[in-house]
């Protein structure tokens, strides 16, 4: 337990110091999001209509971009091969770096959308439940993030291999996602269903994604 | 305490690159693979460490009452040093030093060795010099890799001989019976390579063990060769001799 914290709190202190990962998540949610109402001209209507899935969707891809950079520097430097017999299971050690990726990028992404849902003219009844369902849904972003984050780390320019391997996993999570916040706006009790289920995409991805990443990383360290 | 390989056989990309290698390294020696390039050196290491597979044979190591994985018990230190340019000396070297876990307390290979065998010079030498013993701390092992006056300064900032330095101090902090060097003496200077003998040294004359790839003399005080011949079969040149198998050594392989 204090050397998956040990780890966890390294990752975090390398994320703030570094930064760059956040940041450019950050910066391509923006663009994103920024970009379509520009596309999709002056519909205000239009725009608060579909402006939970374009949150979402832009969500999960700021989130690839980063999931690619779980394993990636601590493989190229080594660390990964040491910590692998560092007497702590590849599993936790996996978990640990999910982990720290949920809480240094996928809260902040998160966390900036309602933000950024004011430039798609969002319902002003779905800002919070659009927080909370994409903090419900962050997990299951960070940790099947991580099996393509250590899937790929062999493949050098991986991330096109990443998002072909990692979107097709996302999509549960989107959409149960969406249903939850359309759910709400429409009072029609679909909420509570699609928000439960939302949650078990969650819970399911941090408890098996850990197994298939370290399965993943031993075959690339090997 | 004992690190067996009984007609060893490792493939690489389908090709045969360790082939019926037996050799057998006792607590308190130190064993040197040697060896053109390609000859399965780094092979034969990241089979020890457990990174690679071996497609037959056996590899054991025995050591306490309780039968662990070599994995828990060995330091690594490959081709990459682990360092991380964003932090710094001492906060990478701290790092390690919590991660990695030591051998369990009832497995005390720190200090004498089960066996017996080696409690003279175990305690020896690790009582006046503090080698091997106990875990030294951070300040310690970056004080003995004269990286000590850079302790404050981000890793990326260092030289590549002083970040191999840095990588090797990981060796010292936490207490692991069997060292796995593969060419640890790459970038490092005249006086590195001599703090970096002092260091084996003291470890395998408190019962450690190291087995290290190289193409250099290490300095170190009597160590085995293993020769590891080149072209596409790997042959065993100079082996230590094989010893009877102990009990103990059953409870585990590969």
């Amino acid at each position: 337990m204090r050397q998956f914290l040990t780890l966890v709190k390294r990752d975090l202190g390398l994320a703030l110091r570094e930064g760059g990962a956040l940041g450019t998540a950050l910066g391509f949610y923006l663009i994103v999001v920024a970009i379509l109402p520009l596309g999709l001209g002056p519909d205000l209507n239009l725009l608060s209509r579909i402006a939970p899935g374009i949150l979402w969707v832009a969500l999960l891809l700021a989130a690839l971009l980063s999931a690619g950079r779980i394993f990636e520097n601590d493989y190229a430097d080594g660390s990964l091969e040491v910590m692998a017999l560092g007497g702590l299971p590849l599993e936790l050690v996996a978990a640990a770096k999910a982990l720290a990726h949920w809480i240094s990028t996928a809260i902040p992404l998160a966390l900036a959308a309602p933000i950024l849902g004011l430039l798609l003219n969002l319902d002003i009844n779905a800002y919070g439940v659009m927080v909370i369902t994409m903090l419900a849904g962050a997990p299951a972003i960070s940790f099947l993030g991580a099996i393509g984050g250590a899937l790929t780390l062999q493949a050098r320019r991986g991330g096109l291999l990443l998002a072909l391997l990692i979107l097709p996993l996302y999509i549960p999570t989107l959409i149960f996602g969406v249903l939850a916040v359309s759910g709400s706006l429409l009072r029609d009790g679909s909420f509570s269903s699609a928000f439960l289920i939302l949650c078990a995409i969650s819970l399911v991805s941090v408890v098996l994604s850990p197994i298939a990443a370290a399965l993943a990383i031993r075959l690339q360290i090997g | 305490m004992q690190l067996r390989a009984e007609d060893l056989n490792v493939n690489r990309g389908g090709r045969p690159i360790l082939q019926g290698l037996s050799f057998s390294l006792h607590a308190g020696e130190a064993l040197l693979l040697t060896g053109p390039n390609g000859a399965g050196k780094t092979t034969l290491i990241r089979t020890i460490a457990g990174f690679l597979r071996p497609a037959s044979g056996k590899l054991a190591f025995s050591s306490g009452p309780v039968p662990l994985e070599i994995s828990e018990q060995c330091h690594y230190v490959g081709h990459q040093n682990a360092v991380k340019a964003s932090l710094t000396v001492a906060e990478n070297l701290a790092f390690w030093a919590r991660f990695i876990s030591p051998p369990p307390a009832d497995h005390a290979w720190a200090g004498p060795a089960p066996s017996g065998q080696t409690d003279a010079s175990a305690a020896a030498v690790a009582g006046p010099a503090g080698a091997a013993g106990p875990a030294q701390s951070v300040a310690q092992a970056l004080q003995r890799f004269n990286l000590a006056g850079l302790s404050h300064i981000p890793a990326g900032y260092l030289s590549a001989g002083q970040k191999r330095r840095l990588g090797l101090a990981r060796l010292l902090v936490v207490p692991r019976p069997l060292w796995l060097l593969d060419e640890p003496t790459v970038s490092l200077d005249k006086a590195s390579q001599q703090i970096l003998a002092e260091a084996v040294n003291e470890h395998v004359s408190a019962g450690g063990m190291a087995v290290a790839a190289t193409h250099l003399p290490l300095g170190l005080a009597a160590p085995l060769e293993l020769r590891l011949g080149g072209g596409n079969h790997a042959v065993v040149i100079a082996a230590p001799a094989l010893a009877p198998v102990p009990p103990a050594s059953e409870a585990q392989s590969k």
